[in-house]
């Protein structure tokens, strides 16, 4: 198991939830990936994609105006 | 100072020629040379798939003679690289030979990938090879009405492909007097119909006045005859399915071990390889988080390529590369607009007009002289 940054600060496209998928076939199951982002919109739409698809958020938060998502991949 | 560029895609191409005019003194006096690495002979203008794909282009419009787009001065060889030595400025290609540099670019490019999703490359239309483009077209072709499914990988290359190919297929359907007899349904990976949130606000009513439906949050998993099944648990069926499959970067990346996917990781700003000082990336090879797009590697070749002539000329690096991208949107009914922005601005896109979709079929035959890097 290890932990990958997903740098998708001060990005438009494919912006943060599409970087996140990419990394995330990347993965193994059991690999956590945390998400940096300044866009707003991905405190929603992160959680939305990982719930519907049946992943794990273990932990969100912000920091100098950067949004931190930690991902863990479950399949 | 041996400059080594490897890949002859658009990013290689602009690099090399702005290199070898920043150069030229140093290049006559023999103090610098530039050799470029390249898998092929032909130059193909990749743009130009999706309008084969719909019969708007013909395959020998795509090709040029890769030595003929070239400055004189640079070296050109058809030998591909098979190993990287990073550690030690080295590289050896198909051939054996060993080429060592003081400066290296990559730019190898990406491909589509469609075997990492079950079912697809057996079932599924695409067009990012001029084969798989042929292809679509026959099969569009037959096509005398159901339902045509769009779905899209991630990553993948041109950010605009989806909607360009959606509007440019009701367009074929149209002139062919079938468009009533289609049922065209889009679908994509994230919470709205694209990544940029103003295309997506512009596209939705486009879809509703249209007839097209769609459907959000949909990752393709696995594709059958007839039905294309989402990672989210969605599932549609087909008579027809249009995919934009996800890429990896080049097989020789993966295999040297330079970065996960085949994507190499790059320093945003002065696109050098992480950890390497003399050792950069340009164009689809990058791990950076912004499209993968002609125009990207255009943008970088041109930062890179002053920055390499400068480090040469007065020690160091003038500039960073912020980020900037340009795509042109094919929007049907023979319009278009575009989509501009860098890593601190978003796109501000303008309602689509006839001009701007004239500009961009103008472009699709001035490319050899961006590739040239005389615009």
């Amino acid at each position: 198991m290890e932990r990958k940054l997903v740098d998708a600060k001060n990005t438009f496209c494919p912006g943060p939830l599409m970087e996140l998928i990419g990394q995330m076939k990347l993965a193994s199951v059991g690999d956590e990936l945390e998400v940096l982002s300044t866009d707003k919109g991905s405190a929603s739409d992160i959680p939305e994609w990982i719930n519907k698809v049946g992943h794990e958020l273990l932990d969100s938060f912000e920091e100098d105006g950067v949004l931190h998502l930690v991902v863990k991949k479950t399949k | 100072m041996r400059i080594l560029i490897v890949g002859g895609g658009m990013g290689g191409t602009i690099l090399a020629n702005n290199l070898a005019r920043r150069l030229s003194g140093e290049l006559k006096a023999g103090k610098a040379s530039i050799t470029m690495l390249s898998a092929s002979d032909q130059h193909m203008y990749q743009p130009g798939l999706l309008y084969i794909a719909v019969g708007k282009m013909f395959p020998d419009e795509l090709y040029r003679d890769q030595v003929c787009l070239l400055e004189s001065s640079i070296r050109f060889q058809v030998d591909p690289v098979t190993k990287f030595d990073l550690a030690n400025n080295n590289v050896t290609t198909e051939s054996g030979k060993r080429h060592d540099y003081d400066i290296i670019v990559v730019a190898t490019g990406s491909r589509a990938h469609a075997e990492g999703t079950p079912g697809l490359a057996e079932h599924a239309l695409q067009f990012y090879t001029e084969a798989d483009a042929l292809n679509m077209y026959q099969r569009l072709q037959e096509f005398e009405g159901g339902k045509v499914v769009v779905a899209v990988g991630v990553p993948h290359k041109c950010p605009m492909a989806p909607l360009e190919i959606t509007f440019m297929l009701i367009d074929y359907f149209k002139a062919r007097g079938i468009w009533d007899k289609v049922q065209l349904h889009y679908t994509y990976p994230i919470g709205r119909v694209h990544s940029l949130e103003p295309v997506a606000n512009w596209a939705v009513p486009e879809f509703e006045r249209l007839g097209v439906t769609y459907e959000t949050l949909f990752n393709m998993k696995e594709v059958t005859a007839d039905t294309i099944i989402s990672e989210e648990g969605g599932e549609e069926s087909y008579d027809l399915l249009v995919t934009i499959p996800s890429h990896k970067g080049m097989e020789v990346i993966e295999e040297n071990e330079l970065g996960p996917g085949g994507f190499i990781p790059t320093n945003r700003t002065r696109l050098n390889i992480e950890g390497y000082e003399n050792a950069f990336v340009i164009g689809d090879t990058t791990n950076l988080p912004i499209s993968k797009a002609g125009s990207t590697a255009h943008f970088e070749a041109e930062a890179l390529a002053e920055n390499i002539a400068s480090t040469i000329k007065i020690g160091g690096p003038v500039r960073d590369y912020d980020g900037k991208v340009f795509c042109f949107i094919e929007a049907g009914e023979g319009r278009a607009t575009y989509a501009m922005f860098n890593y601190q601005n978003p796109p501000d896109p303008k309602p689509p007009t006839k001009g701007m979709h004239w500009f961009k079929t103008v472009y699709n035959k001035m490319y050899w002289a961006s590739a040239r890097g005389l615009l």
